[in-house]
């Protein structure tokens, strides 16, 4: 899996049972394959899904659709259950597939 | 004797008064997302263009150390280089490559300028402008002044006539500003991407239909440096977001 740019923002600590925001910008030019006069058309190449693991459960997903933007950015909440790892997952059209992890400490 | 200096500065006091920063003329939503790093796109370039301040060698880091030791750069650009050719911050990474780093030039609007010169205005955040005006600049903000000053396109508009007479006013969606390039590089939002002043600067050109000048032309140079002593005193807010 590749590395893709992205801002993961996590409280620095959370207490058990917290209920936590999670914020995800991603870089991607989300390309949606505009065929207009004057254009040259290119491929349609979005983050189609994006998956979040947490404690050993997905914890948020998301189909993303043509019309979002590109750079998106994601808000979720989910509660706080242990110190660890969040992994967080896109795939792209294509086939690829790109990960970024960040730790959320639960005192 | 003085008090007729005194009058003459006048209207200078009264017009400096009237320039505000661009975050005032700012929709509250975007000037909260301005603010909030971890909701502003333009960030992930500042990301990327500290990973490449490290990348190569020499890296910036071998000459220059750590990032933060670009605090308050931002805001001395653009300035008159010994050779007597005025640079902006773009053209002075570019400068540091060729000459430094013996390394191709990025090119004006590469993702990886846009990147580096991000990173290094982002550091300068907060920071107040503060552009030499004399001495061996003086002829360049004169040239800025009057390009300005003068009226262009088919529209017959000089740029003070949106950006000093009608700032505050609505034009289309948007509010009209003082025209500062205090935010850029800046995340626009109708172009869904980062990019430069000058990049702006030929949008401005577009819209009153006159000539748009190449990016890193001598006259958006010359003008970059006239917007930033109008901003003297006014916080970098690189990277801005615009609509």
């Amino acid at each position: 899996m590749a590395e893709i740019t992205a801002r993961l923002t996590l409280p620095a600590t959370a207490r058990r049972g917290e209920v936590v925001a999670v914020r995800v910008l991603v870089r991607h030019p989300m390309e949606r394959a505009v065929d207009a006069p004057g254009l040259t058309p290119l491929p349609r190449r979005i983050l189609h899904t994006f998956r979040v693991s947490y404690a050993g459960a997905e914890v948020f997903r998301a189909s993303l659709s043509p019309g979002i933007t590109a750079n998106p950015y994601v808000e979720f909440t989910t509660v706080a259950v242990e110190t660890g790892p969040m992994v967080f997952e896109w795939e792209e059209d294509g086939g690829a597939t790109y990960r970024r992890e960040a730790t959320l400490t639960v005192a | 004797m003085r008090l007729a200096a005194l009058l003459a500065l006048l209207p200078c006091m009264a017009l400096a008064q009237d320039i505000r920063p661009s975050r005032d003329y700012l929709a509250p939503e975007l000037r909260a997302m301005q603010d909030a790093p971890s909701r502003h796109p333009g960030w992930l370039w500042v990301d990327e263009g500290e990973a490449l301040w490290t990348r190569g060698a020499p890296s910036c880091a071998s000459c220059h150390g750590d990032i933060a030791g670009m605090a308050g750069v931002a805001a001395r650009y653009p300035a008159v280089a010994a050779d007597g050719a005025l640079l902006n911050l773009e053209g002075r990474i570019e400068r540091c490559r060729t000459q430094h780093q013996h390394q191709p030039a990025f090119g004006y609007e590469s993702e990886a300028l846009l990147s580096l010169t991000t990173a290094i205005a982002s550091r300068s955040r907060g920071l107040p402008v503060n552009v030499a005006t004399t001495g061996p600049a003086a002829p360049f903000l004169d040239a800025g002044r009057r390009f300005y000053e003068t009226r262009q396109g088919q529209l017959n508009l000089a740029c003070g006539q949106c950006h000093d007479e009608n700032a505050g006013r609505r034009l289309r969606g948007d509010v009209i500003s003082n025209g500062l390039g205090t935010g850029y590089p800046a995340y626009r939002l109708e172009w869904n991407t980062l990019g430069s002043l000058h990049r702006r600067l030929r949008a401005c050109s577009l819209g009153v239909r006159a000539t748009q000048f190449p990016l890193g032309s001598a006259e958006y140079m010359a003008l970059e440096l006239y917007l930033a002593s109008r901003a003297n005193g006014l916080p970098i807010e690189s990277p801005g977001l615009r609509r």
